[in-house]
C-alpha cells in the first residue's frame, strides 16, 4: 500500500512531519517499507543565480560562471552546459554533494586550468530524468540558497507500507490516517460525503440470478451518470495516481482507481451505451469465457461470480471489469457500480484464473460494507466535477449487512492478556479514536465494532488494539515463575538418542550434514521409496521431488559432489527424518553415514605411518555399531545378517544389523555398484543406515546402581587356537562357542588371525583365536586348563566344523 | 719394603688409569689390576700381614683407605662411562618427532550448526522449565492452518507457500508444514496444561533465493498458563535472546503485526550494530527483525478444548537456521544444506563442544 505524505494530510490535520508519521506507522503495526523522499534526497541542491557566464580561456565548449548560491561571495564555477548563461536561475551542487546518478563525490576541481567550486546540475545528473541537453533552467523567482526541490514539486515524499491480511480498512489512505490520529499524531479528517439527488432513474435495471441459492454478493448497485466528457482527469488525481505508480488512464477509470487506493472502495465503470439491457449477477457458466480488461481472455466456471446483460458476462465480479463495455474518451453514459461480494468467492476465483487486481486484494479481505453506498455517491461526485453529466438514482439489489457486534469487555482483560494495568479512561481512548463505540462504566466496557474491522472478533482483538495505539513500549518485562521442579527430563527417548548418535559419529570423525527432506524420483526409486503419496504435487524443482525413503541418497550424491571438487575422502553423516508413508507413524529418525576413498575411522589419506587403505565394509559396520552402541546396544546384543541387507548394497559385502530375526535396525556395508552408477558416483563408498526408533525402549529399571564389579585378584591367562574352517563359515560363530564353552571362565575371545593362502588347503581359513579364561576363586592347574581348552576345541568344531591346526 | 711415599705414588698411578679408561672394559682391566687378586692394591694389602705391629698401626689405616678410594674412583668411573654409553645412543635413537600424526576422529568429525544450535536452544529452554516437542513433517491441512484459526480460503493462508502431497480420492490434500506450530496444537492436545514446550524442526515452503529455502528450521515456543501475559513473553525473549547471543544484555522492540493463531501479534526487533560482514546483536542503533510473537489466539485455545477465559497463552517462533547464521557468521542461508565437507569443518562444531548453560554455550 502506497500513498505520498500530501495525500495522507488530505485525511489527516497536523503538522505531523514525514519522520513522525514513517514512526508511527510502524508503531501501530503498518510497517513502513520503503520511503521515497525525494525532497529530503535532494536537500544539499540549492538555487543558484548565474551573475556572469564567461567562455573559458582554454575551452571553446565550457563557460566560467560566476554564480551567487545564496551566501559568500559569489562562486566561479565551470560549467560545459549550452544553456548555461547569465541571469540564468540554476541548480547548484557544493564540493562534498553526493551526485545522485553516479554516486560521486563532488569535489572541488580545476577545469582546464580553471578552478570550479561545484556544479551546474542537469536532471540526469539529479536520477529526474533523461534530458542531458543542458542544467536544469528554474523559475526567476527561485530563492537563491534555497533547496531546489520543492519549488518543482518534488517535496511530497510517498509512504509504503506492509499491510497485514487482518486489516483492510487500512487498504485505503483514509483508514491509514485514522490508525494515526487514534496513535494522536493528528486528527482524522472526515468530511460528510453529500448525498446526490438522482435527476432520473437509472434506465439500467440490476437484478441477481442465483436461482434457488443465496446470491453471492449481499448487495449491487448501480448508478448511470449521462452526457459526461470523459477525458484526461484533473492534474491532483493524475499526479497522485503517478506518485504511487498507478497510470492515469481516463477521468472515469481514474475516479474508479483513486476511491480504490483513497478509500478501500473498489468500484467499476461500465459504458453504458455498450450495455445491452439489464445488468445480472449470477454464476459464470461452465464454458464461458471472458475478456478483462487487461487484454487477457480468461475461462470461467459456475463456481465464480459475474455480471452479464443480454451480450453475456461484462464483468468478473469483485475482481476485473470487460473489455466490452470499458470506458473510453467516447463514452458518453457511464453506469457506476458499487458492490459486496463474497471474499472466499473472490479469493477462490482470482487464485483460480491467477488474477490479481487491486479491487480482489480489498474485497477478498473485506471491505466496509457501510461504505458501499457512500462510495458511490463519492464517485459520483467525482465524476460529474471531472466529467460534467447528470445523475440517475440508483438501482440496486440486495441489502447492505449490518454487522451489530458488540463486545463485553472487562477492563482487567489488558492485565490478563498484556500484564498492564489501566483505568477505563486509558483502555476507552484508544477505542473510541479508532472508531469503536465504547459504552459501559466502572471495569466492564461495552465496545462496539465499526463496519470497517472484520478482524476483531472478541476480547483479544480489543487488548491487541489498545496495546498497539497506546505503545508496546509500555509492556513491562516480567520473570516468568521459576518450574516447581528442575528435575524432569526435558528430551524423549529418540530426541536422546539422536543426540547421542549425532556426538558419537562425529567423534569417530564424520562431520553432519543436514540435507533436504526431498529426493529426485529417480534416487528415491533406488532406495525403496517413490511411493506416489510420497510425490510432492508442486515440487520447487526436479531433483527435489519425493520425500525420502532414506538418508543415504543424498549423502551418497553430497560424497560424490565433494569428491568433483576435490574432496575425495569424504566421511559424512546426517541424523534426521525418514519417509515410508504419509502418515506420522511412517515418519523415521534415521541416522546414516557414508565414507569415500580413504576416508577411514583411523584417518583419511595418504600417511607416512601406514598406507592409505580404501574404505570398506568394516568402517562402515564400525560406525554403525558405535552409533548403536550410543544409544545402548552393545556389539554383542546385535546380530550380523549377513545377505539380508537392502539391495542398495554389495550383495556379499554388507549385511542387516538386527536384534532376534524379526526386528531390524539397519544395514551397513559396501554401496552396490549398480546403485552408484544409477546416482552417477564412484567409489570406494561405503555406508550405514539406522532406524533410531526401531530399537526398543530400555526397559524400566528399579534403580540405576550397576552390578557389582566382581573383578578377580587372581591372574586371568590366555591359550591361543588355531582353527581351520570353511572359508564361508562365519567366523563369529566360531567366536560364540568358544564363549559358550564355559561361561564363567572364559571373559574374553579375541580373532588375532585370519589366513588363506599356501599351507591352507583351498577352500578353507585359518582363524587364530585368542581365549581369556580367568579363575574366579583358585588358581587353575594343568589339568583343569587342559579340560578347559579340551572343551572349547570341541564346541568350536561342533558349532562350525572347525578342525585345530596342526 | 713399603713406605708411605711408594704408597702416593702408588695411589697417583692408579688414579691416573682410571680417568685415562676410555670405556667399561679399560675400566675394568684398570680395576684388575689394581684390586684383582694380584693387582698392585691387593698386594700391598697382603704385606700387612708380614708386619710389626707398629709398622700395621701406621700402615693399617693407610692402605685400607688407599683401597677404599681406589674403589669409590673406579665406581664414580664406572657410572660416568655408563652415562656416556646411554648418552651415545640415545642420541643415535632420534625421532623426527615433527612428523605429523594421525589426526583422531575428535579432531575431524563437525556437529552441523543448525544441531549444535537446537543443542544450545535446549540448554537455555531447558533451564526456564520447558520441554522439547516435535511433530511430523506431513502435516494435515487441519493442524497445519485450520486449528491455528487460518480460515479455509482466507489470504492468510497465502502467506505461506505450501507444498503438497498428492490428494487423496476423499479430497484430502496431506502437505509438509509451513511452521512447527501443528506442534504447539499437538502439544495443548497431548497434555493439560500449564505447558512450556518449545517445537523444534524442519519446515517448508516453496520459496528458493539467497535468503530462503525450499525447507529451513524454526523452533516455536509455547507457555500455556493461567496467567502467561506479555510481561512474561517479553521476558522470556528477553532472556532467551542475552543468553543465546552471550552477551550482558539486550533491548527488544515490539511492533503490532498479524499472525491468525495469536492475539495481539507482535514482531520483534533487536537491537544491533550493522558492520559490513556481521551484525552484532546487543549494541549500535540499528534495529533487526528477529522473530515473531504474541498470545494464543482464543480461538486456538478453543480448538484444542482449552477455555481462553481461564488459561492464557503466549507463543514466538525463531529461525533456526537464521540466528545460527547470525551468531555464527554464515552469509549464506543456502550453505546449510550444500553438504560442503569443506564448509562443515569450517563452520561445524567439535563433538565434545555440548552446549551447556554452565559451561558456557559456546567455546
Amino acid at each position: 500500500m502506497k500513498f505520498s505524505l500530501s495525500w495522507l494530510k488530505e485525511h489527516l490535520s497536523g503538522p505531523a512531519d514525514l519522520q513522525t508519521v514513517t514512526e508511527t506507522l510502524t508503531r501501530v503495526g503498518l510497517e513502513v517499507e520503503h520511503v521515497e523522499d525525494k525532497a529530503g534526497d535532494l536537500a544539499a541542491f540549492v538555487v543558484g543565480h548565474i551573475l556572469e557566464a564567461k567562455r573559458h580561456p582554454n575551452a571553446d565548449k565550457l563557460q566560467v560562471c560566476s554564480v551567487d548560491v545564496g551566501k559568500g561571495a559569489p562562486l566561479q564555477v565551470v560549467c560545459g552546459a549550452p544553456n548555461a548563461r547569465q541571469g540564468l536561475k540554476v541548480v547548484f551542487a557544493a564540493p562534498g554533494t553526493v551526485i545522485p546518478s553516479s554516486g560521486v563525490k563532488l569535489g572541488a576541481s580545476e577545469i582546464r586550468g580553471v578552478a570550479s567550486g561545484g556544479m551546474l546540475c542537469s536532471s540526469r545528473e539529479l536520477g529526474l530524468g533523461d534530458d542531458h541537453d543542458g542544467i536544469i533552467e528554474l523559475p526567476e523567482n527561485a530563492p537563491v540558497g534555497r533547496p531546489f526541490a520543492p519549488l518543482v514539486g518534488l517535496d511530497d515524499p510517498v509512504i509504503e507500507i506492509a499491510v497485514t491480511p487482518n486489516r483492510p480498512d487500512c487498504l485505503g489512505v483514509h483508514g491509514v490516517a485514522r490508525d494515526l490520529a487514534a496513535a494522536e499524531i493528528g486528527e482524522l479528517r472526515e468530511p460528510a460525503v453529500q448525498i446526490a439527488r438522482g435527476g432520473f432513474p437509472c434506465p439500467t435495471a440490476v437484478r441477481f440470478d442465483f436461482g434457488d441459492e443465496a446470491p453471492r454478493s449481499p448487495f449491487f448497485a448501480v448508478r448511470l451518470v449521462r452526457g459526461v466528457r470523459n477525458s484526461v482527469s484533473p492534474e491532483w488525481l493524475r499526479r497522485r495516481l503517478q506518485s504511487i505508480g498507478s497510470k492515469p488512464i481516463n477521468a472515469l477509470v481514474d475516479v474508479t482507481n483513486y476511491l480504490t487506493f483513497d478509500r478501500g472502495r473498489p468500484l467499476h465503470v461500465f459504458d453504458a451505451a455498450k450495455v445491452k439491457g439489464d445488468l445480472v449477477v449470477r454464476r459464470a457458466r461452465a464454458g464461458e469465457s471472458f475478456l478483462a480488461l487487461d487484454g487477457k481472455t480468461y475461462a470461467l466456471d459456475d463456481t465464480m461470480c459475474v455480471i452479464a446483460d443480454d451480450n453475456g458476462v461484462q464483468s468478473l465480479a469483485g475482481v476485473m471489469g470487460g473489455a466490452a463495455t470499458g470506458c473510453d474518451e467516447t463514452t458518453t453514459d457511464v453506469l457506476i457500480e458499487s458492490a459486496l461480494w463474497d471474499p472466499l468467492n473472490i479469493a477462490r476465483t482470482g487464485r483460480a484464473l491467477n488474477l490479481n487486481s487491486d479491487a480482489r486484494h480489498r474485497f477478498e479481505r473485506g471491505v466496509d460494507p457501510a461504505f458501499a453506498l457512500p462510495g458511490l455517491e463519492l464517485a459520483t461526485q467525482m465524476v460529474v466535477d471531472a466529467c460534467g453529466g447528470e445523475a440517475s438514482e440508483v438501482a440496486s439489489a440486495g441489502e447492505v449487512p449490518y454487522r451489530d457486534l458488540i463486545i463485553d469487555f472487562p477492563v482487567a482483560e489488558v492485565r490478563r492478556l498484556a500484564g498492564l494495568a489501566l483505568t477505563p479512561a486509558e483502555v476507552k481512548a484508544p477505542l473510541m479514536r479508532l472508531g469503536f463505540r465504547v459504552s459501559g462504566q466502572g471495569e466492564q466496557l461495552k465496545v462496539a465494532v465499526p463496519s470497517w474491522r472484520p478482524d476483531v472478533e472478541g476480547k483479544a482483538d480489543i487488548v491487541e488494539e489498545v496495546v498497539r495505539i497506546i505503545g508496546l513500549d509500555r509492556i513491562v518485562s516480567t520473570p516468568l515463575p521459576a518450574v516447581a521442579t528442575v528435575g524432569d527430563a526435558r528430551l524423549s527417548l529418540v530426541q536422546r538418542r539422536a543426540r547421542n548418535v549425532r556426538r558419537t559419529l562425529a567423534a569417530r570423525g564424520l562431520v553432519e550434514a543436514v540435507t533436504w527432506s526431498f529426493v529426485s524420483k529417480p534416487q528415491a526409486e533406488s532406495f525403496g521409496g517413490a511411493k506416489p503419496e510420497l510425490a510432492l504435487a508442486n515440487p520447487i524443482s526436479a531433483d527435489l521431488s519425493d520425500m525420502r525413503p532414506s538418508l543415504l541418497p543424498s549423502l551418497i550424491a553430497a560424497a560424490q559432489r565433494n569428491a568433483d571438487r576435490g574432496v575425495a575422502d569424504v566421511a559424512m553423516f546426517e541424523v534426521g527424518q525418514t519417509f515410508l508413508g504419509d502418515r506420522p507413524e511412517d515418519q523415521r529418525m534415521a541416522a546414516a553415514g557414508v565414507r569415500r576413498g580413504t576416508a577411514k575411522a583411523r584417518g583419511a589419506g595418504r600417511h607416512w605411518g601406514e598406507t592409505a587403505l580404501p574404505v570398506d565394509a568394516f568402517d562402515a559396520k564400525g560406525d554403525a555399531l558405535a552409533a548403536l552402541s550410543a544409544i545402548g546396544l552393545s556389539a554383542g546384543a546385535v546380530q550380523v545378517a549377513q545377505g539380508a541387507a537392502p539391495d542398495w548394497f554389495h550383495p556379499g559385502r554388507s549385511a542387516a544389523l538386527q536384534l532376534g530375526p524379526k526386528l531390524v535396525l539397519g544395514a551397513f556395508g559396501e554401496l552396490h555398484p549398480r546403485t552408484l552408477q544409477a546416482l552417477g558416483v564412484s567409489g570406494p563408498l561405503v555406508g550405514f543406515e539406522l532406524i533410531l526408533d526401531a530399537a526398543p525402549q530400555p526397559k524400566a529399571k528399579a534403580t540405576k546402581a550397576r552390578p557389582p564389579f566382581g573383578g578377580s585378584a587372581l591372574q586371568p591367562l590366555t591359550r591361543d587356537f588355531a582353527f581351520l574352517v570353511d572359508r564361508d563359515v562365519p567366523a563369529a560363530e566360531l567366536i560364540r562357542a568358544a564363549q559358550a564353552a564355559d561361561r564363567k571362565l572364559v571373559t574374553d575371545v579375541t580373532l588375532f588371525d585370519r589366513y588363506e593362502g599356501p599351507g591352507v588347503p583351498e577352500g578353507r581359513v585359518s582363524l587364530g583365536l585368542a581365549v581369556t579364561l580367568q579363575p574366579r576363586e583358585k588358581t587353575l592347574t594343568d589339568a583343569e586348563i587342559e579340560a578347559v581348552a579340551e572343551k572349547i576345541v570341541a564346541q568350536v568344531a561342533k558349532a562350525s566344523g572347525a578342525t585345530l591346526r596342526t | 719394603m713399603t713406605d708411605l711415599d711408594s704408597l702416593s705414588t702408588l695411589e697417583a698411578d692408579v688414579l691416573a688409569a682410571v680417568s685415562a679408561a676410555a670405556d667399561e672394559a679399560a675400566l675394568e682391566a684398570v680395576r684388575v689390576s689394581a684390586l684383582g687378586k694380584k693387582g698392585s692394591v691387593s698386594e700391598k694389602l697382603k704385606t700387612l700381614g708380614g708386619m710389626t705391629p707398629d709398622e700395621r698401626k701406621t700402615f693399617g689405616p693407610a692402605l685400607n683407605a688407599l683401597r677404599d678410594r681406589v674403589a669409590a674412583a673406579l665406581s664414580e668411573r664406572k657410572t660416568v662411562l655408563a652415562d656416556a654409553a646411554l648418552d651415545a645412543r640415545l642420541a643415535a635413537e632420534r625421532l623426527d618427532v615433527s612428523l605429523p600424526v594421525r589426526e583422531s576422529g575428535l579432531e575431524t568429525g563437525r556437529i552441523h550448526p543448525v544441531s549444535q544450535v537446537t543443542d544450545e536452544l535446549i540448554a537455555i529452554f531447558s533451564a526456564m522449565g520447558f520441554s522439547v516437542a516435535e511433530g511430523p513433517d506431513i502435516e494435515t491441512d487441519d493442524l497445519n492452518f485450520t486449528k491455528l484459526n487460518f480460515p479455509v480460503g482466507h489470504p492468510a493462508r497465502e502467506m505461506h507457500d505450501t507444498f503438497f502431497l498428492p490428494a487423496k480420492e476423499n479430497g484430502e490434500r496431506l502437505l509438509l508444514r509451513t511452521h512447527t506450530s501443528p506442534v504447539q496444537i499437538r502439544a495443548m492436545q497431548a497434555k493439560e496444561p500449564p505447558i512450556r514446550v518449545i517445537c523444534p524442526g524442519r519446515t517448508y515452503r516453496f520459496d528458493m533465493d539467497q535468503t530462503h529455502t525450499p525447507m529451513f528450521h524454526q523452533v516455536e515456543g509455547l507457555v500455556i498458563d493461567r496467567d502467561a501475559n506479555l510481561g512474561q513473553l517479553k521476558w522470556v525473549l528477553e532472556e532467551f535472546l542475552k543468553t543465546f547471543f552471550e552477551v550482558p544484555s539486550v533491548e527488544l522492540r515490539f511492533r503490532p503485526s498479524f499472525f491468525p493463531f495469536t492475539e495481539p501479534s507482535m514482531e520483534v526487533d533487536v537491537r544491533c550494530r550493522k558492520l559490513p560482514n556481521e551484525i552484532r546483536i546487543g549494541e549500535g542503533d540499528d534495529w533487526l527483525e528477529i522473530l515473531g510473537c504474541g498470545m494464543v489466539h482464543p480461538n486456538v485455545l478453543r480448538n484444542c478444548g482449552l477455555d481462553p477465559d481461564v488459561w492464557t497463552g503466549f507463543a514466538w517462533g525463531i529461525g533456526i537456521d537464521r540466528i545460527a547464521m547470525l551468531k555464527y557468521g554464515m552469509p549464506d542461508l543456502r550453505d546449510l544444506f550444500g553438504a560442503d565437507a569443506r564448509w562443515l569443518s569450517h563452520y561445524g562444531f567439535r563433538p565434545l563442544d555440548f552446549p551447556t548453560l554452565a559451561g558456557g554455550l559456546s567455546q
